[in-house]
């Protein structure tokens, strides 16, 4: 009897922190939802900083190319080096060119790249924005009379939404310049024979799903890391905070955009 | 203070009230200032001057009471109106405030960029704000590279490039030096003298206070708790006010 009262107070404090945890995720999640609304209707109205846009659109692609294109690389590279042996085993290695490319294109590229841009894009924005925060930038521009959420956050978040496609499609042909280059050093396959087999294999409803899918994972990266910048609290200690969980929440949220993608691809295209 | 009563201020704070939980931080603040006068407001960490200023210029809204802002209830205004009347108030943070990813030019022309008809003459508005602080020579500076004193210089210049009719300043020389810290008040005395303006400066700085103030409000306990100038104030024989001047 002792020892059930005595843990008992044990399990009451651990569920009672675990309903808290519950509880403060779920009104997180709310927020940012209302975050994710605010953002739609300031899409809208005017005035529309197309400067920013640009500018925004400019850092996030330029910053992002080389890390992309090194990612792609070395996922073609490797995928395809680590899928020979098994294919050759079975003589099927001249399917190389079309598992990899559907692979990479469907699902691969968008993933790895994504994740790559969550940690650099969204905890770049998580940062950068808190930065602002913590040091009254943000302040200081809306007693300027500029609306920041307009400023700051619409235009990131759209920015992202826009770039990240052009930096999936980037890394997918590198990847795919990188199985080819392995292709021809392993299995002597020419670099035409190697397009030529992942051009039939490929179809629009390939590119599609992956392509539509990839705004999303753009606009999820640049929402969280908006969200967790712009609240940012707690000094100099919120901005280190607001930068790592917006990579943390956005990965998570890529996988389960990713899972919503897969789910409705299957739907309309029949993978 | 008889005549002051007789004069419409430019802004005016009635009965203002905000809470933080069970926190009551502002319970009843009153407060003009007057067109082209120094009002000093100074309090103890955390009597509620930030937030005061904070519920004034729309960073924070208030429980209740009334900010007329050149006969322009705020409570009252849309966004957009609130948003046009916020020119005509400049904002020394104390902190400075500076955008890190502008160069000191971007950084001046961003309050002008609402406004198409400064579009032309923006150069020579950058300048002249520079030139009231004494720091041409770093228009094309990015703030890293600026010193403490020069940062809160600059920031000074942004602040007025509008010709603000109201500025108010937050611990303008918290973090200086003290040779600093004489130069910022000079140049704020100056530039009150230049463009008429009316100053709310926020300080802890007794000496700030002594040398720019034409009137004080003592913030205590959430209220304006004594008003006076320096001389009436710093000679009071109140416990709480001496406190102060010590």
């Amino acid at each position: 009897m002792i020892g059930v009262f005595s843990i008992s107070p044990l399990i009451m404090a651990i569920s009672l922190k675990i309903v808290q945890n519950i509880k403060s995720f779920l009104a997180e999640i709310g927020e940012l939802s209302f975050f994710a609304l605010r953002y739609f209707k300031e899409l809208f109205t005017k005035p529309f900083e197309f400067k920013e846009l640009l500018l925004q659109g400019y850092k996030m692609g330029n910053k992002s190319l080389l890390l992309v294109g090194v990612t792609g690389f070395i996922l073609g590279l490797v995928f395809t080096l680590q899928s020979r042996p098994t294919l050759m085993e079975f003589g099927a290695e001249s399917w190389m060119p079309s598992m990899v490319s559907i692979s990479i294109v469907r699902e691969l590229g968008p993933v790895i790249i994504a994740l790559i841009c969550a940690g650099k894009i969204s905890s770049g924005i998580g940062a950068e924005l808190g930065s602002m925060r913590v040091t009254e930038q943000i302040d200081a521009m809306e007693v300027s009379g500029t609306n920041p959420f307009k400023y700051l956050v619409v235009t990131r978040i759209l920015a992202a939404t826009l770039i990240l496609p052009l930096l999936i499609i980037f890394g997918d042909a590198i990847a795919l310049l990188g199985s080819a280059l392995i292709e021809n050093l392993k299995g002597d396959v020419s670099f035409q024979l190697y397009y030529n087999k992942v051009f039939n294999a490929l179809k629009f409803s390939d590119l599609i799903p992956a392509t539509v899918k990839s705004f999303f994972f753009g606009f999820a990266i640049g929402l969280v890391g908006c969200f967790k910048g712009y609240n940012c609290k707690k000094g100099t200690v919120g901005v280190g905070e607001a930068s790592n969980s917006a990579v943390v929440y956005a990965s998570m949220l890529l996988f389960i955009i990713d899972f919503i993608a897969v789910f409705i691809s299957d739907i309309f295209f029949e993978i | 203070m008889e005549n002051l009563n007789k004069i419409e201020p430019i802004l005016k704070i009635q009965n203002l009230k905000k809470s933080f939980g069970d926190n009551h931080v502002l319970r009843g603040f009153n407060m003009n200032l007057y067109e082209a006068e120094n009002l000093v407001l100074m309090g103890k960490s955390g009597s509620g001057k930030s937030v005061m200023i904070k519920c004034l210029v729309g960073l924070m809204q208030a429980d209740s009471g009334s900010i007329e802002i050149m006969g322009k209830d705020i409570t009252k205004l849309t966004q957009k109106e609130f948003n046009n009347l916020r020119t005509e108030i400049g904002f020394l943070f104390q902190g400075s405030a500076l955008y890190d990813s502008m160069t000191v030019r971007e950084n001046l022309e961003f309050p002008l960029r609402k406004f198409p008809e400064y579009a032309s003459k923006s150069e020579t508005l950058v300048l002249e704000a520079l030139e009231s602080v004494g720091l041409k020579s770093a228009i094309d500076l990015m703030p890293e590279e600026l010193s403490g004193g020069m940062k809160r210089r600059i920031a000074l210049a942004r602040a007025i490039i509008l010709r603000p009719k109201i500025i108010i300043y937050d611990e303008p020389t918290t973090g200086l030096d003290p040779i600093t810290a004489k130069e910022i008040i000079q140049l704020m005395k100056g530039i009150q003298k230049r463009f008429k303006t009316s100053s709310l400066i926020i300080t802890h700085d007794v000496d700030c206070a002594r040398v720019i103030s034409n009137r004080m409000i003592l913030l205590i306990d959430g209220i304006n708790y004594i008003e006076g100038t320096f001389k009436e104030l710093s000679t009071s024989t109140d416990k709480k006010v001496q406190e102060f001047f010590k």
